[in-house]
This record gives structure tokens, sequence and C-alpha cells, in this order.
């Protein structure tokens, strides 16, 4: 018994330092633990001969620098933590190189080190079997069971690879940045960027014109979101119930028309109504002023209050026939003896909305409500491309008075370079969405059927 | 019992519906008339444009194919697109496809992962792909964007594939294993027929979304052969009200009718895609 003990014992010893030798020299699965050991010899080969270390163990070099002469990993994940140590723009280190490659050296690794642990697992239990049953599965067998099994992850490798690097990576290193002072007067190569905790966050509260712009942007960002969502929905459920209508003769004709700015591209639309409604020479201004309305240029895109009705109403224009077509399909499917049934009953036209179509069409459109919700939220081009968050509020941060949340983070990336407190900013706009989608899917019957 | 006398009610019931529709209608179609139209004013600015010019031409159209790189423009978002709606295509319905009909060890947590992924919005992390475009090179050919696209368009995508596939029953490629089909073919010859309507979603979707993304085209690439649509019809108006409109007009014009009348094609498939990512299945 005692013997037998140390069978999974020792497989789990060898394995540890020689991948796949427990599998190999105890369990008798040649193949298999040669397999493991080259993914071993792999990793070490990927740390030793992208860096210097032979050069090193032999003696040549004399100044040694991880930043310089090491390895693949040992360099990636010196640059993450220090993210460089040597200023300047030709031979200093270049800090958000320095970071991009750590968060892929530590993410191979990580790959690296599941295997690892697998192999430290499979030692083990190929020892057990032996311990317990005193058999010995050929690696034969055992690789035509895995192979079969190994299917999804051999097909998958390439999404896996590819998310990795164009979707997980950027995400990690904008979450990274929120932790770094990386802005307008930290630019890589000029000069290095370090790692600051959690003072941008600090900042952001704490810094009267960040907390308070914040605070403002995030307020409007609300309203903007739920103001856009309803007035798209009910106007979009408003004709679709005129639509439906038995007054109404041409049907599809007045549905034809009312689908064109659902289909029609989005900025498109926006560039054309920034230049309709352009205070100083937009045709719609001129037009009031030709009937006499107003005497002088309405300031629809420029006025503080102006500006905001103004963004809702052509946001209500691009978006309210996709709810009206959905609500049009709903209304369709609903069972028309239930109608029938409510007028026999004596009930008015409104009364019989308000108890059989309006519940039925709440339950069936509340996840893409919640879903558009969301993505009014970030809203970006809407925004942006009407009024570009102006006109600029002076007691802001950088931002203007129609500026949601995602198109004060553009700015303060793209025209301002403040990429560390836009980071931070990003965080939280991520939690703020993220846990309203979430709370909305996990209501969804995809969530239970995972 | 014929009453089909029209009580007063009715009649006023049925003239505000129809003034409301048609009202709504022109509010609709004004902007729509507008931008047409001032494609065919003559002159070049935005003041003086009107609903109906009084001098019609093809100037403008001229002038977008003589003065400015429309053709490069169109080219370079056309094969973005196409290239980007096979490419997803394929990622997302193989990966929809495993996810839905292989149990797998990491397969829950993976699911997860790329749910939570799927919420962070995606030009959020432009910085690092500008890094990431500049360290490999990719900013020399707009086509690399294709590999943010595709990417990007994975994690929601493969749920909402994934979703459906969900709900076709299993007994086919039950049936086909039986029979000896390989699992490469079970999916070519089973899967991929019964999934068509939301294969034509993802396609249509992907196709339609680089058109016209601004933000990640105009950061990546500078170069005046490497612009897209989006972001050269987007430069030409900015600043340029009084010289350029009626030309922009015309370049808007001519991209919008054949996406809108892609979209109208595909209403029906759509819609029904909207409707499902919003349930997930």
């Amino acid at each position: 018994m005692n013997i037998n003990m140390t069978k999974r014992k020792a497989s789990v010893l060898i394995s540890a330092f020689l991948w796949g030798g427990g599998q190999f020299f105890i369990g008798k699965q040649r193949v298999k633990g040669l397999l493991l050991f080259c993914i071993e010899i792999i990793l070490l080969s990927i740390e030793g001969f992208s860096g210097y270390w032979l050069d090193y163990f032999a003696g040549n070099i004399r100044n040694f620098r991880i930043g310089i002469y090491g390895g693949f990993f040992t360099r990636g994940i010196w640059g993450l933590t220090t993210l460089g140590d040597k200023a300047g723009a030709r031979y200093g280190d270049h800090s958000t190189m320095l970071m991009i490659e750590g968060i892929i050296s530590v993410m191979v690794l990580a790959l690296f080190l599941l295997i690892y642990i697998w192999n430290l697992r499979d030692a083990y239990f190929t020892g057990k079997e032996i311990d317990t049953k005193g058999v010995y599965t050929t690696s034969k067998e055992y690789l035509k069971h895995t192979l079969s099994k190994s299917f999804p992850y051999i097909i998958l490798t390439p999404v896996i690879i590819l998310v990795a690097f164009m979707v997980l990576m950027p995400i990690l290193f904008s979450f990274l940045t929120a932790f770094t002072n990386y802005n307008k007067n930290h630019l890589p190569p000029a000069s290095l960027i370090d790692w600051v905790g959690f003072s941008n966050f600090v900042k952001l509260f704490k810094v009267p014109i960040w907390s308070g712009t914040f605070f403002s942007v995030l307020l409007w960002t609300v309203i903007w979101s739920l103001l856009t969502t309803f007035t798209t929905y009910f106007f979009g459920m408003f004709q679709a119930v005129l639509l439906n209508s038995k007054h109404v003769k041409a049907k599809s004709l007045y549905r034809s028309i009312m689908i064109l700015p659902w289909a029609i591209p989005q900025m498109i639309s926006l560039l054309v109504f920034k230049n309709l409604l352009n205070g100083q020479f937009g045709p719609l201004g001129q037009f009031l002023i030709d009937i006499g309305v107003t005497n002088k240029r309405i300031p629809f895109l420029t006025d503080p209050f102006l500006a905001k009705v103004t963004v809702v109403l052509v946001n209500l224009w691009m978006g309210f026939p996709m709810f009206m077509i959905m609500i049009q399909g709903i209304l369709s499917n609903i069972d028309k003896s239930l109608y029938e049934a409510a007028q026999i009953d004596g009930g008015g036209d409104l009364q019989v909305f308000k108890k059989i179509t309006l519940p039925l069409v709440f339950q069936a459109t509340g996840p893409l409500l919640v879903m558009n919700l969301a993505g009014n939220f970030n809203g970006f081009g809407s925004i942006y491309f009407l009024t570009e968050g102006g006109p600029v509020n002076p007691n802001y941060q950088l931002a203007g008075d129609t500026d949601i949340l995602i198109s004060w983070i553009y700015k303060l990336t793209l025209n301002n370079q403040i990429y560390d407190m836009a980071a931070v900013m990003c965080i939280i706009l991520f939690l703020l969405v993220g846990s309203v989608s979430f709370w909305n899917f996990k209501r969804s019957s995809a969530f239970k059927e995972v | 019992m014929k009453s089909k006398k029209k009580s007063p009610t009715r009649i006023l019931k049925a003239v505000l519906v129809n003034a409301e529709l048609i009202i709504t209608s022109l509010i609709v179609l004004i902007p729509v008339i507008w931008i047409v139209m001032s494609s065919f004013h003559k002159g070049t600015g935005l003041t003086g444009s009107s609903l109906i010019p009084k001098h019609l031409t093809l100037q403008n159209y001229v002038r977008l194919f003589q003065e400015t790189d429309y053709m490069i423009w169109f080219r370079n978002s056309l094969s973005i697109a196409v290239l980007n709606a096979v490419v997803s295509v394929i990622l997302i319905l193989i990966t929809a496809w495993v996810v839905s009909r292989f149990q797998f060890k990491g397969r829950k947590s993976g699911l997860m992962a790329m749910l939570i992924l799927s919420m962070f919005p995606s030009f959020l992390s432009m910085t690092a792909i500008y890094t990431l475009f500049i360290t490999f090179g990719l900013n020399k050919s707009p086509l690399s964007l294709v590999l943010v696209y595709s990417a990007g368009a994975i994690p929601y995508n493969v749920w909402l594939v994934k979703g459906y596939l969900d709900g076709v029953p299993t007994s086919l490629d039950e049936a086909a294993y039986i029979d000896g089909s390989s699992k490469i073919n079970t999916f070519l010859k089973i899967i991929i027929p019964m999934a068509k309507p939301i294969i034509v979603y993802c396609a249509v979707a992907q196709f339609m979304a680089p058109w016209m993304d601004y933000i990640l085209p105009n950061l990546l690439f500078t170069g005046t052969n490497t612009k897209t649509i989006a972001v050269g019809l987007y430069a030409m108006i900015t600043g340029n009200e009084n010289s350029y409109f009626t030309t922009f007009a015309a370049g808007a014009v001519l991209i919008a009718i054949p996406i809108t009348i892609l979209y109208l094609l595909f209403q029906k498939y759509l819609v029904e895609g909207i409707a499902a990512g919003a349930n997930k299945g």
C-alpha cells in the first residue's frame, strides 16, 4: 500500500519538473508524456531564444538588464510591472508598447500555466489509476479517446486567438490604463508612463472640475438614454397602432415611407440634419424666417437647451421606425378573438387598448427596450455627428452641453490625449451598461439553458 | 341591418388618424427630399439650397468623381464590407455550432466571458488597437479593419446564433452521425441549411456595419488611399458647408440608395435578428 501511494506522488513530482514525465515513466504513456514534454520545451525555447539568456550564462553580458536581454516572458513581465525605466525618444523604453507586449506575454504564459496544471492533474490521476486498479492505459487508447473529445478546442483555436488579440487584449489595455498616468504630459516614446494606483479614480471624484463635469455629463447621459428610448418606443407604438387602424386605406404606402429613416444609414441622416439645422446657413432656419415665425436664426445646435431638444428629436426621427415595425408585427399576431370578446363585453377602444394590447406589447418588447436603453446610453453617433457634444460648456472639463459619457471619453482620448481619465470613465461606463444588460439577460430564457 | 352610415365621430376619427399619418410621413420625407434635391442643386453651398431648386444639374455628381477620391473610398468600404461579411459569418457560425452542439470543459465559462466582453463598447479600446496596428504594421491596408470588426462581432453574434441553433432539434444531426457522416460534413450539409435565416441576418448586418463606421478608420488610416466612405464624407462636409455641400449631398445620396434598398430587401431578416438578439433565443 505504501509503495502504491508513492506512484501518484512520484508521478506528480516528476511531472512538476519534466512535463509529462510522470505519464512517461510511471504511467508508461510514452506519446502523451513526450507531447507534454515538447510543450515544456517550446515554452523554454520561446523564453530562451527570444532573449540573450545563452550569452548571459556564457558570461558574455556584463550589465545584465531584463528589459534588454530577457526573453519574451521575463521581458514582458518586466515591462508590464515597470512600464520601462529609461526615458528618451530614441533609445528609451516605450511604455505603451511594453504594456501591450506585457499583456500578450502574460496571456500566453497563462495558457502555458493552464497546460502545466492540467499536466499535474493528469499525472496524479494516471498514478492513481495504477495505484487503485493496477491498469495501465496506453497512450494510444488515451489519444484516440482525447482526439474526439478535443475537437471543439481544435476548431475554436483560431477564433480564441482572434478574440484574445483583438477584443480581450485591447480591453485589458484600456482597463490597465486607468491605473497609469498615460496622458499628454506623459506621452511615449518621449517620456515614460508610471503606475499610479487608484489616484485617477480619486481625482475623478475629488477634484471639483472632474467630478462636477462627470456627474453633470452622467446625469445628462441617463436623461438622454431614457428620453430617447421612451420617445422612440412610444411614438413607434403610436404609429403602429394608427397604421393598424381600420380607418387607414393606404397602409403599405405609409409604412414604406415611415420605414425610410431606419433603412437610411444613420451617419448620413445625422450629417444631413446637421446641415439642415445649421445655425448660420441652414435652410430650416431660413424657412422659419421667411414665413415670419421668427426674425432671427434659431440656434438649433448651439444653444445649450435647444441643442438637447434637437438631438432628442433627431434621434426620434431616426429611431421610431424600428419600434414601429416591431410593434406592428406583434399587433398583427394578437389573436383577433380577444378583441371581439372585449367588444362584446362593451369595452371601448381605449379600454381594449389599455387592457389587451398594451400588456401584450410590453411583454413582447421588454428585453428589446432594455437593449435599446443600453444602446442609447452609448449612442455616440447621434451626439457626435450632430453637435460634436457642443456647445462647449466653460464650466465643464473639456465637455459640451450635449456630451454624453461616451462622446466625452472620445474627445478626451482623441482631441486631448487624456487617456488615463478616459480609461477610468470606460470602466465606470462598462460597469453601468454591463450590469443593466446582464440583469436583462439573466431574466431571459437563454441564460438558464447555458 | 346595414349600419354603414358613417357617424360623425367615425369620420372625425378617420380624418384625425389620416392627418397624423400624412404629417408624420411629410416630416420623414422632407429631409430625404431635401438632400436628394440638393444633390442636383446648382451651386456648391448650403445657402440657397431649397426643397425645389430652380435649376437642376448633374454637375455635383461629376464633381464628386473628378475632384474627390469617392471611387477609392467606395472601393475601400465595399471590399471591407464584403470581406467582413464573409469572415464574420464563417467564424460566428462555426463557433456557435461548436458551443451549441458539443459539451466540453470551459464551455460555460467561455460563453460567460464572451457575454461580458460583448458588453464592453468596442471603440473604447481604440488606443490599444491603434498601438497594436502600428506595432504589427497593420495600418497599411484598410482591409485589416476586418480583423477588428469580425473579432468584435463574435461575442454578441455567437450568443445570437447559438440561441438559434439550440432551438433547432438535434435529431437530424444525430441521424447523420449514425449514418456515418463526419462532423464537418454534418455541419455543411445539415446545420448550414437549417440556420439560413440567421446566417442571412449576420451576413447583412456585418456587411452593413463597416459602411458607416467612422471612428476606427479615421483613427487608424491617415493616407488618402486608405480612406473609407464614412471618413471621406465626414471630412468633405465638416467646415466646408459652403464649398462642398452639394457635392456631399451627391455622395451621400449615391451611398444611401444601395444601402437603403438592401435594408428594405432584407427587412424581414433584420427584424427577426434584432428581436432574437434582444431575447437571445
